[in-house]
């Protein structure tokens, strides 16, 4: 068949995949690209969406996924392109909201709630600010929001307001929201083709819940739905999607057939390149002193907890959901204040009731949030002023602070990072979800603390820099750091330490250490402590 | 993108998302580190904007029939200079909490007790003038505490606290001055103030300068301005970065207790004396000369420099109108429509390159 031809059966897409009359795409996306100044952020992009189907969009971190999903969105205005949805031309740049009267509806990577409002009024932001209602029943609006929380089975309430909720809770409502407006709309527009967009929806999310979000997912495909779907975890898309296309660079360089490919190609495929397992560090045998001493911590749902922690020793925290390992980095910290405990550092003892986040970088702990957006850093300042802002000291020298040095500083960590684009006046809020975590990362890690405390890492990054990550947190082990990593994700868990600890309901209930420290074997002490 | 959390002054004056105004202005100016182009039109319009429309001004009545002749003198340019530092010292104190995340409603307040305790030891207790003043300054740093404790300690919203500690401060005003004008302060001061000049100005112009140049340090040159600017934007990645954030906002709402304090003294050696409700009436220009500024200079921050350009091309306007013989509600019209009107221009400048940029 003839590319680009029509013919009497049917006729091909960019992808060559045979594309039936009764199964034309819903969406249509040709030659799409966009700008950021002198970043070119899609090239030339071509994609389709077809009924039924869940469809993976992978790459590399700045790769152009987010900014693609965004043009779709009406946020961002294409500088050349057309798209079609189920076969109707659509006029671009899309004006604001008008996706709702596609059928579409979007998780964006970074959710798109309004924390300062609560849980309701972000469940219904589109719908009552859309249609000229004479006035709102709010009580009648909670009812229904319960009612509809509970079909999804969840237990969110209302009026909570979203500044107050878990990055979990928070995902699971911007999916909730999502899939609900895109029924809705879908329904006005009488199509059920409808189309739901999920930017690393998974990112914030614990296994079980996964697996949750994938039985909807598959519902929703069967009701002939299209379902594009963003993750950095390979499994992940492997287990769900039935075709994926693979941007590099803001340029489309394949869409393949998920049955008919491997881990191994779409990692090749994505890279441009074969990348190398991770190289084994060697696991540094244990020292006589611990350098970190954790004693009946008490907070959140932790119940007396003790551990320790050696010189250049990675040690993971991990659990099923609720196990309240996750908040373990934030009190030892003193993000979050725990009611009881003592930490030693280094010799140094600190009561954890009163511990300040001032307090613990004074005895060099270091924390990385994995809430970016709301932790991590600003958005609206550059990435300079994000990175030296905790070392701001080293650059005030004769009774100034020395920008063209901290610049210099700023490229310089950026580049070691990996960050794309490396340049250090980009607000942080440009790059890239992996690239931001990877400005985080090296925020803390450039004040070489005694003790690092990460909670999910690598959520939102690459199979390549995920691996640079590793190899970074490893190598700052190595020069002597004791790094405590809090993860639900498994892979990460197994790649990065050398040992687990793993928490049932707020307390300690086993441990593996070296060989035993892998994937399976600590998914399987997860789920049968979680029976026990 | 970030949201701001609640309460949270924009500099760009609407109450939303801060990020998407930096992100157009900083995708301008490099990409990979080196510079591209030279920078857009709407760029520099957006940057030095309100300096050509103060310049437009001067322009405009200079040349008009009616005011070419009293207008263009050195003796005016030295009235606007110099007759304007309270207002210039009172916006440059407000600017710190204004960054930090806080309104200060109280600061016109604050300026009026200030002025009126300056007033009443030194004319009606006969202190000496210095000590009159330092107490002042007292009463400045105690109103910045007072709110500091309600807003940080009881955590209640800043404009509600400052608005009642500043109507509070007025009422005390009112209790000391039995509601009286009270006039005859120590000609030292008025001296000192506004009598004493250099190259023909006021002293007073100079006094709001300096203040302003130590104000652009601290803010660009500083840990502390750092510090302040990351409260004011991101509370929780300024926390976990170890920043004592009720400190710094406490800090930031003393110092512009003490501030328009300090603009207080100069008012009453500017008027050598003290009347129960002039603050009130600085309030507005205050606010309007701290936003209007954010929209140049360094467009979408709260900016000394900014600050300054924006009282003086006000200030400007009124006093142009007036030479030709308009009322004094001028001054009401040219502050309220100035500050709507500027702000509005900026927003499509940006919503300009927004669309260019895609932010
Ligand atoms: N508002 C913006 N201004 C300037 N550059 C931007 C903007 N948004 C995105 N970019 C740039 O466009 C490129 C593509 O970014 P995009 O967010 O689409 O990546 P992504 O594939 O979603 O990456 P990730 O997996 O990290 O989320 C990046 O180089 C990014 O820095
Ligand atoms: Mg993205």
């Amino acid at each position: 068949m003839t590319p680009g031809k029509e013919t009497p059966g049917g006729r091909s897409g960019p992808d060559g995949a045979t594309i039936s009359p009764e199964r034309a795409p819903i969406l249509t996306v040709r030659g799409l690209s966009k700008s950021f100044g002198g970043t070119r952020a899609l090239v030339d992009v071509s994609l389709d969406v077809l009924p039924g189907e869940v469809h993976g969009l992978l790459g590399e971190n700045g790769s152009g996924k987010s900014t693609l999903i965004k043009i779709l969105a009406g946020y961002h205005a294409p500088d050349a392109g057309e798209i079609r949805i189920r076969s109707t031309p659509v006029k671009l740049p899309l004006a604001p909201g008008q996706f709702r009267r596609l059928g579409m509806d979007f998780v964006h990577q970074d959710l798109g709630l309004i924390p300062s409002l609560t849980v309701l009024e972000n469940l219904r932001v589109g719908d009552l600010a859309g249609r000229g209602r004479l006035y709102i029943s709010w009580k009648r609006e909670r009812l229904m929001a319960r009612r509809t929380f509970q079909r999804y089975g969840l237990d969110l309430d209302p009026r909570a307001r979203v500044a107050e909720l878990s990055a979990v809770e928070r995902a699971l409502l911007a999916i909730v929201r999502a899939v609900e407006g895109m029924r809705r709309s879908s329904a006005q527009a009488h199509t059920e083709q409808g189309l739901l967009f999920l930017d690393e929806p998974t990112a914030f999310l614990p296994r079980d819940q996964v697996d949750r979000l994938f039985a909807l997912v598959r519902q929703i495909a069967r009701s002939n739905a299209g379902v594009v779907f963003v993750s950095h975890d390979l499994d992940e898309v492997m287990a769900i999607t039935d075709r994926v296309t693979v941007l590099r660079n803001g340029r489309r360089v394949g869409s393949v057939r998920t049955a008919q490919t491997s881990h191994g190609e779409l990692v090749h495929l994505i890279v441009g390149r074969e990348l190398q397992g991770v190289e084994e560090l060697p696991r540094e045998p244990r020292r006589e002193r611990p350098l970190v001493c954790v004693r009946e911590l008490c907070g959140g749902q932790l119940q007396r907890t003790s551990f320790e922690v050696h010189e250049h020793e990675v040690l993971g925290l991990t659990g099923l959901v609720g196990a309240g390992y996750e908040e373990i980095p934030y009190l030892l910290f003193g993000a979050r204040t725990a009611t009881a405990g003592e930490l030693e550092v280094d010799g140094r003892s600190l009561r954890l009731d009163s511990l300040t986040p001032s307090r613990a970088i004074a005895a060099g702990i270091g924390l990385i949030p994995a809430d970016r957006q709301r932790d991590g850093s600003v958005g609206s300042l550059s990435t300079t002023d994000n990175l030296t802002l905790p070392v701001l000291r080293n650059y005030f020298r004769r009774l100034a602070l020395s920008w063209s040095l901290m610049r210099r500083d700023a490229h310089r960590l950026m580049s070691a990072f990996d960050v794309r684009p490396p340049d250090p006046a980009l607000p942080y809020a440009a790059l890239s979800g992996g690239n931001q975590q990877k400005v985080v990362l090296a925020k803390w890690l450039q004040t070489r603390p005694r003790l690092l405390l990460l909670h999910e890492p690598t959520q939102g990054v690459d199979v390549g820099a995920r691996q640079r990550i590793t190899r970074l947190v490893r190598e700052a082990a190595a020069a002597g750091t004791a790094v405590v990593c809090a993860s639900a994700d498994h892979e990460q868990v197994a790649a990065l330490c050398d040992r687990v600890l793993i928490f049932t309901r707020g307390r300690l209930a086993g441990e593996l250490a070296g060989d035993e420290v892998t994937k399976e074997r600590i998914t399987a002490r997860c789920l049968m402590a979680g029976q026990g | 993108m970030t949201m701001e959390s609640e309460g949270t002054p924009a500099a760009d004056g609407t109450a939303t998302e801060v990020g998407a105004v930096d992100e157009a202005e900083g995708l301008e100016k490099t990409v990979r580190g080196r510079r591209i182009r030279a920078p857009r039109i709407s760029t520099l319009l957006g940057q030095y904007g309100l300096l050509i429309a103060w310049a437009i001004v001067v322009l405009f009545f200079t040349l008009l029939p009616g005011t070419s002749q009293t207008f263009p003198t050195a003796g005016n340019f030295a009235t606007i200079l110099g007759s304007q530092a309270v207002i210039v010292i009172l916006t440059l104190g407000l600017l710190v909490p204004l960054t930090a995340g806080d309104y200060d409603l109280s600061v016109g307040f604050t300026l009026t007790l200030a002025a009126m305790l300056v007033a009443v030891l030194n004319v009606q207790h006969h202190w000496p003038i210095v000590l009159a003043i330092l107490v002042a300054l007292g009463a400045g740093a105690m109103v910045g505490l007072v709110n500091g404790a309600f807003i940080l300690f009881f955590r209640i919203d800043s404009i509600i606290v400052t608005l009642g500690t500043g109507t509070f401060a007025g009422g005390l005003v009112l209790l000391i001055s039995g509601s009286n004008t009270i006039s005859g302060v120590s000609a030292n001061l008025v001296d000192w103030v506004i009598v004493n000049r250099l190259f023909g100005i006021p002293l007073e112009f100079y006094y709001g300068l300096l203040l302003c140049l130590v104000m652009w340090y601290v803010f660009e040159l500083t840990p502390l301005g750092r510090r302040l600017l990351f409260v004011g934007r991101g509370r929780n990645v300024a926390r976990l970065s170890g920043i004592n954030v009720n400190r710094v906002r406490l800090g930031a709402l003393v110092t512009s207790g003490m501030v328009s304090a300090v603009a207080g003294v100069a008012y009453a050696g500017t008027t050598g004396a003290a009347d129960p409700t002039s603050g009130t009436q600085l309030l507005l220009p205050a606010f309007a000369a701290a936003f209007l500024g954010a929209t140049t200079i360094a467009p979408g921050r709260f900016n000394p420099v900014g600050c300054l350009v924006a009282v003086y091309f006000l200030v400007t306007g009124i006093t142009g109108f007036q030479l030709l013989g308009a009322q004094s509600y001028v001054q009401s019209l040219f502050y309220g429509g100035a500050l709507v009107i500027a702000v509005a221009l900026s927003q499509i400048a940006r919503r300009r390159q927004a669309l260019d940029t895609g932010g």
